[in-house]
């Protein structure tokens, strides 16, 4: 029963989310603070994690072709489809809602628990769309960028693993990459980031937003909206991917 | 003017608000008092709206809150300000850009004369030179001080104080009990301050209501206060050593 009295909650939260909103220029302002503080903020750690998981997705490839008549620029292709398919949306969505879902959630908890909701609402001021309608856009609009930060950057990354180790050569790789390329991997990647986006931007807020209690209950509601923002994106990743891609 | 007619609230099955009646005049203090525990934050937090109450009325100008929709409490909370316990300034933005924040949202004003107002009202509460500090750079009077400037900037009509004077020194406590009178004079607001600060009640206090255990149980002014004749008041009123001292002279002098 617990479990349908959260949807409900959350379904009327995201009711007053998406309400119009007081002003939309301080709305626009606070949109882009959020884009500078969830998603500029965010390029360095998914930049050092395409590029070391390209790279470890490459040699693991290579080292398990172990016959001869397996041609090795299917290693460059695999990488590729890896980053496409899976690692820039989902592993990127995944990392993205600890960083990131940790974040909302204890950023709107501490603000419940110390009244600054409160007095928001008092101002006349609707503090779900004021406080989490900001976050989604700047997580909706920015991940995606993100994404195909993380799609370069990772076929990069098993660029410079093969010229470091010299596991193949260089032509094979890059042939590889350009091989039987399928461009509706990209849309479909992005089109889950979206979602994932959406989960990880409303999620964790929901659960700092409903907080009550002091520091202890903000640290559990944070980790709880990691934990479910995690789930969640697994569960979607199922469902898109046969939505998708059947 | 505020007033509340038969208000009840329950907490998960806890009764925590019984009956409650009475009536909050424009442009006095009025200062609801208890134990903690007694029910008195969740009585100031139905008057704006926070909590809703399971029967009864709060009418403000006639208007009763208890029966507004999402939209229209929302307008008539424009013309709220509310002191909150810890103050609940935002601490990611400046004194300044605190202040603002209301205008910013609700107000037709031009930049320079929104920044005029917010100077107008930091003046007012007796700050300068804080407009560009964080709140966590002020000591607690001081972001009190904010949170008073931030409350009248709108010229609200009703002024909400929870515990105003919660870790404050009784010093600084008496000047920002004093601020707030004077302000709800100079304004002419409707003030209703929740307290358990007897010096509070007996500096500032023209209106007071005395709850215990969500009971109103007495009502009057400072005044009428040493002499309510209620024993679960003269409990609360003198209840540390310093009052019940005073009593106790105030007896012997009496006497002679």
């Amino acid at each position: 029963m617990r479990i349908f009295e959260a949807i409900g909650k959350y379904l009327l939260l995201m009711q007053k989310v998406f309400a119009k909103p007081e002003k939309a220029s301080v709305y626009y302002k606070q949109t882009i603070r959020e884009m500078e503080s969830l998603g500029i903020n965010s390029v360095g750690i998914v930049i050092i994690i395409s590029i070391f998981m390209g790279a470890v997705i490459t040699l693991q490839t290579r080292y398990n072709i172990e016959t001869a008549t397996v041609p090795l620029y299917l290693v460059g292709l695999t990488a590729r489809d890896s980053m496409l398919l899976e690692f820039s949306s989902t592993m990127v969505g995944l990392i993205l809602a600890g960083k990131v879902g940790s974040n909302i959630a204890s950023e709107i908890g501490t603000m419940r628990v110390s009244e600054q909701i409160d007095a928001l609402e008092i101002m006349g001021v609707n503090s779900a769309c004021y406080l989490i309608l900001p976050k989604i856009i700047a997580t909706v609009v920015f991940n995606p960028l993100l994404t195909m930060i993380s799609m370069f950057v990772g076929i990069g990354g098993g660029y410079l693993a093969t010229v470091a180790t010299g596991a193949l050569s260089v032509s094979d790789y890059v042939y590889g990459i350009q091989y039987w390329f399928i461009p509706f991997y990209i849309l479909y990647s992005l089109l889950k980031t979206v979602i994932f986006a959406f989960i990880i931007a409303t999620v964790p807020a929901f659960h700092g937003y409903y907080v009550s209690g002091g520091a202890l209950e903000v640290g559990r509601a944070s980790t709880r909206g990691v934990v479910y923002s995690s789930i969640l994106i697994l569960l979607f990743n199922v469902i898109l991917t046969q939505l998708l891609l059947a | 003017m505020v007033e509340v007619k038969n208000v009840n609230k329950t907490f998960a099955g806890n009764r925590v608000l019984f009956d409650i009646s009475t009536v909050f005049d424009r442009g006095k203090t009025n200062l609801i008092i208890g134990q903690s525990g007694s029910g008195k934050t969740v009585l100031l937090k139905s008057l704006v709206g926070l909590h809703t109450v399971d029967s009864g009325e709060i009418l403000l100008e006639n208007r009763d809150l208890v029966k507004m929709d999402f939209g229209k409490l929302k307008s008539i909370r424009r013309e709220m300000g509310m002191l909150f316990q810890g103050g609940a300034l935002f601490d990611s933005l400046t004194v300044e850009e605190n202040v603002l924040f209301p205008l910013n949202l609700f107000s037709g004003m031009g930049h320079e004369e929104k920044i005029h107002r917010v100077n107008e009202c930091l003046k007012r509460v007796n700050l300068r030179n804080v407009n560009h500090l964080f709140p966590s750079e002020l000591s607690g009077g001081m972001q009190k001080r904010v949170a008073i400037a931030r409350a009248i900037v709108q010229n609200p009509k009703y002024l909400f104080c929870d515990e105003p004077n919660s870790g404050l020194d009784p010093k600084t406590s008496i000047v920002i009990d004093n601020l707030i009178s004077d302000i709800t004079r100079e304004y002419n607001i409707t003030t209703i301050i929740n307290s358990h600060d007897m010096n509070s009640v007996m500096e500032i206090g023209e209106k007071v209501i005395f709850i215990y255990q969500g009971y109103k149980h007495w009502e009057g002014t400072k005044d009428d206060i040493f002499n309510s004749g209620n024993e679960y008041l003269e409990d609360f009123i003198f209840a540390s050593n310093l009052a019940k001292k005073v009593k106790n002279k105030m007896n012997i002098h009496n006497r002679s």
